[in-house]
């Protein structure tokens, strides 16, 4: 080590400091032709991070108590300086989350991320999924609303579903009769710390398995395939700088639309904070109409569809278990949307329509008719990977450019 | 990728500006973060100011009243140990309060507004105990107040004796009277 | 600018109903609250304290803060628009919750149902809700109280203001359903007996006192949307500087 890296020797004679910084910043070569598509991976990360601060400032105001909580969070918003600041930052946080994650995900599926060899980074990606679904669940019991309370009687309910022992496991998991004082404390310990624990350490494993591999890129070619004299893959750039300059404008650009939201309508109009949350829990009246929360309504409409209970329930963790499944579903060599098949093309075309109309008929009450288009676009949904277990044996693609294209 | 024809300058400044407008934009969103630290407004409002009834104190006697969460004491002093407070200022650290917190109108020897009556924090200025009142006069004790935890001395009018830890004298927090026997701790009208 | 930023953000959102959304109601007028005009909602507090508070309570809320933001001093506030004592029998402090003294046991056997507290109400309700709930009270024997509600059918609360609204009568007609059948609904209303308002005044009343209740849902809104305008501006600026710095670095690639 030369003289002015004298501390630096020290401590990486102790600690792969500089080795790390290489490994996943400055010698990690990542494709130059990165979209649009490509700022969702670092803006979660940055959600994360914002969640677990203001997420450690609000446990220090709030009461996990079933008769003092929501009078704990209303001092939150108006007795505690800046309260209602680092509040709305959490609960827009949530929500923002769920965006920024559904796109991430859009972006795997129309570049094939999740094929050979990165099946590993999806299922640990997809196990985030599951984890920031639990921990946004149980996040939105807390603030002891009417939605809060009925929102997670419903879905505990839905474990009610299981044969046999369904009865027993709601009572286990409720600790009590109903959802009570039992119910909300047992949820605060995980959403404060055992679920944001798991979830730190998937995040972790995500991208270690992504740093091993290395990233996918919009035309799906392996860069590491065209590597230069000295092994660098030749359309590599290192992360760092070229990368994190470019993440800071997205994070800069999606810290404006975050702001819009956080100062201007942190209601989103009753999407992201329902109207109803703002009366206190009361077991003996259940809401004219409850709904979850926006990111949970896909999945509520393809169990309101089913018109069983237990093959609802069923059918509704079978869309999240046929994601973890996709990149077996999927036997197609080409990655990229861009060089796949029409038939590719239009599936994936009406897998997004169908999550985004299921998403919708979720979010409001249920009729007749809206079950049957509920039902419709439930047979499309899981349509893509049946369709694409087919379609992608043999698939017409076009020819796959040798290196990535500008 | 090449290095030609690169403005290094420019790359350079354009780095800094980045760097120091991303941290002015961190430390303004640090300032709400710790400001949630401060003293709620329900903190603020159980530290109100208090009012005190005194027409029923007795000569010697002392009342502990609580003000934003802290024992606050009225003593009223008789003649006697009025009476010691010029005679011990040799042996006191800060007789003349000069490094003591207290109101402008309580800087004086008895430390009070009326002479009487000492309004004063119950807090040893060491390090947090609350001393006990020791009003009985003995050969070597001229009365005032002592604190268990270590030692520290103070006389009737809180001042603190030289040679034990406690630093300065007790305060004395702003306090007015509103009537005749009542005192306002907290609030003396001045802002 | 403010205005600007929420009018473009609305359009990108359709609004989600309220809880009560979709039902029937009469009378079904529009009100805008001015969140700048602040004798409106003085006007409106002292209404509340007056009428509402001694039923229902807006126990998240501190007299001060309402004096502060509504700019009403401390000794107002205390002379004129506090009227409960505390445990001491004393007057309650400026700096306390805005309880009421009234006990839920009391409640309930008088309504049959706890008042709710009216800290949120508006942010539940909507302002639109409470400004025709208020105005829509109207005759009718059959309810123990003698009065019901058009928006809200069979309500539990006596028409408070009735010594200033005065006591209507409902005009009702039979409309189809739409499903075949046919309901009575609520065309208007006729005044049987006056209050010491004419209409008009009533109105406004009503909507000081709604303006209040928006204010008392969200007190830091205006707060809010001035830091907000800041933070954009700033985020604008810091846009522009990490957009230059990147395409500057970019400039290696080919």
């Amino acid at each position: 080590m030369s003289k002015p890296n004298n501390l630096m020797g020290w401590i990486d004679a102790r600690f792969p400091l500089t080795k790390m910084w290489e490994e996943h910043l400055s010698k990690y070569y990542a494709p130059k032709n990165f979209n649009f598509w490509y700022f969702f991976g670092s803006l979660a990360l940055l959600v994360l991070v914002l969640q677990i601060v203001t997420g450690i400032f609000l446990t220090m105001h709030y009461k996990p108590d079933g008769a003092t909580a929501f009078a704990s969070v209303e001092y939150i918003m108006r007795d505690v300086d800046w309260g209602w600041l680092i509040r709305y930052m959490h609960s827009t946080g949530a929500s923002a989350f769920f965006i920024i994650v559904y796109l991430h995900m859009f972006r795997g599926l129309m570049y094939g991320s999740y094929q050979k060899p990165r099946e590993l980074i999806w299922l640990f990606g997809m196990f985030i999924f599951l984890a920031l679904m639990a921990e946004a669940f149980m996040g939105y019991l807390l603030p002891w609303g009417q939605m809060s309370y009925w929102g997670a009687q419903v879905i505990i309910s839905l474990f009610s579903a299981i044969p046999v022992i369904g009865d027993d496991i709601t009572l286990w998991i409720r600790g009590d009769f109903v959802i009570s004082d039992a119910t909300l404390n047992r949820f605060f310990a995980l959403h404060v710390i055992a679920v944001p624990l798991i979830l730190v350490m998937l995040v972790v494993m995500h991208i270690l398995a992504l740093h091993e591999v290395g990233s996918n890129n919009p035309d799906g070619v392996e860069i590491k395939k065209k590597k230069d004299e000295n092994g660098i893959p030749l359309d590599g750039i290192p992360f760092h700088p070229y990368y994190s300059v470019k993440d800071i404008v997205g994070v800069v650009g999606f810290l404006i639309l975050f702001s819009v939201v956080i100062f201007f309508m942190p209601e989103m109009n009753g999407y992201f904070l329902e109207h109803a949350n703002f009366e206190p829990a009361n077991p003996f009246k259940t809401p004219a109409h409850i709904a979850p929360v926006w990111y949970f309504t896909p999945f509520y409409a393809i169990l309101r569809a089913v018109p069983d209970k237990l093959m609802g329930v069923i059918g509704m963790f079978a869309a999240i278990i046929v994601l973890f499944l996709l990149p077996w579903f999927d036997r197609g060599k080409v990655h990229s949307i861009r060089y796949r098949s029409t038939a590719f093309k239009v599936l994936l075309t009406t897998f997004v329509i169908s999550f985004i109309a299921l998403g919708y008929l979720g979010a409001i009450p249920a009729t007749e008719t809206r079950t049957w288009f509920a039902r419709l676009f439930t047979f499309a949904y899981f349509g893509y990977f049946i369709g694409l277990w087919f379609i992608s044996k043999n698939e017409n693609t076009k020819p796959v450019p040798e290196r990535v294209t500008s | 990728m090449s290095s030609d024809g690169i403005d290094k300058s420019r790359r350079r400044f354009l780095t800094a500006a980045t760097s120091v407008v991303g941290g002015a934009g961190v430390v303004a969103v640090a300032v709400p973060f710790l400001s949630s630290w401060n003293p709620s407004a329900r903190a603020q409002s159980a530290g109100a100011p208090v009012q005190a009834d005194i027409s029923k104190l007795e000569a010697g006697a002392q009342i502990i009243v609580k003000w934003q969460g802290k024992p606050v004491w009225v003593v009223r002093r008789d003649e006697t140990s009025l009476g010691t407070l010029s005679k011990i200022t040799s042996q006191l650290r800060d007789p003349e309060s000069n490094e003591s917190i207290q109101p402008a109108y309580a800087k004086n020897e008895t430390r009070s507004i009326k002479p009487e009556y000492l309004v004063v924090v119950g807090i040893c200025t060491h390090l947090g105990c609350s001393p006990t009142y020791r009003p009985e006069i003995t050969a070597d004790w001229m009365g005032g107040f002592f604190c268990p935890c270590h030692g520290s001395k103070f006389d009737f009018s809180g001042r603190v004796y030289a040679g034990v830890p406690a630093p300065t004298n007790l305060d004395i927090p702003p306090h007015r009277f509103v009537a005749e026997h009542v005192v306002l701790i907290g609030d003396d009208g001045e802002a | 600018m403010r205005k600007t930023i929420i009018v473009i953000a609305s359009l990108l959102f359709p609004v989600l109903g309220w809880s009560a959304g979709g039902e029937a109601m009469f009378p079904n007028d529009d009100i805008s609250v001015d969140w700048d005009d602040k004798e409106s909602m003085q006007r409106g507090a002292a209404l509340f304290t007056n009428y509402c508070l001694s039923c229902h309570s807006a126990a998240y809320s501190r007299y001060n803060r309402v004096g502060k933001d509504l700019g009403i001093s401390d000794e107002d506030m205390s002379n004129n628009l506090i009227f409960t004592t505390d445990k001491y029998g004393d007057k309650t402090k400026v700096g306390s919750l805005m309880t009421t003294t009234m006990t839920i046991e009391y409640a309930e056997a008088a309504f049959g149902t706890a008042p709710p507290d009216l800290s949120l109400v508006a942010r539940s309700r909507g302002t639109h809700w409470l400004y025709n709930y208020l105005r829509g009270f109207y005759l009718d024997d059959t309810r123990p109280l003698g009065v019901n509600n058009g928006v809200f059918p069979a309500v539990g609360m006596p028409h408070v203001l009735v010594g200033l609204e005065g006591l209507k009568k409902a005009k009702k007609e039979m409309k189809d359903d739409g499903h075949g059948g046919q309901h009575e609904v609520i065309v208007g209303f006729e005044q049987v007996s006056k209050g010491s308002m004419s209409t008009a005044e009533y109105d406004q009343a009503v909507k000081d006192l709604v303006s209040f209740l928006d204010y008392l849902a969200e007190p830091y809104k205006q707060k809010r949307q001035s830091v907000g305008t800041g933070v954009l501006i700033f985020l604008f600026f810091f846009l522009i500087l990490t957009y230059m710095l990147k395409k500057e670095y970019w400039k290696d690639i080919h």
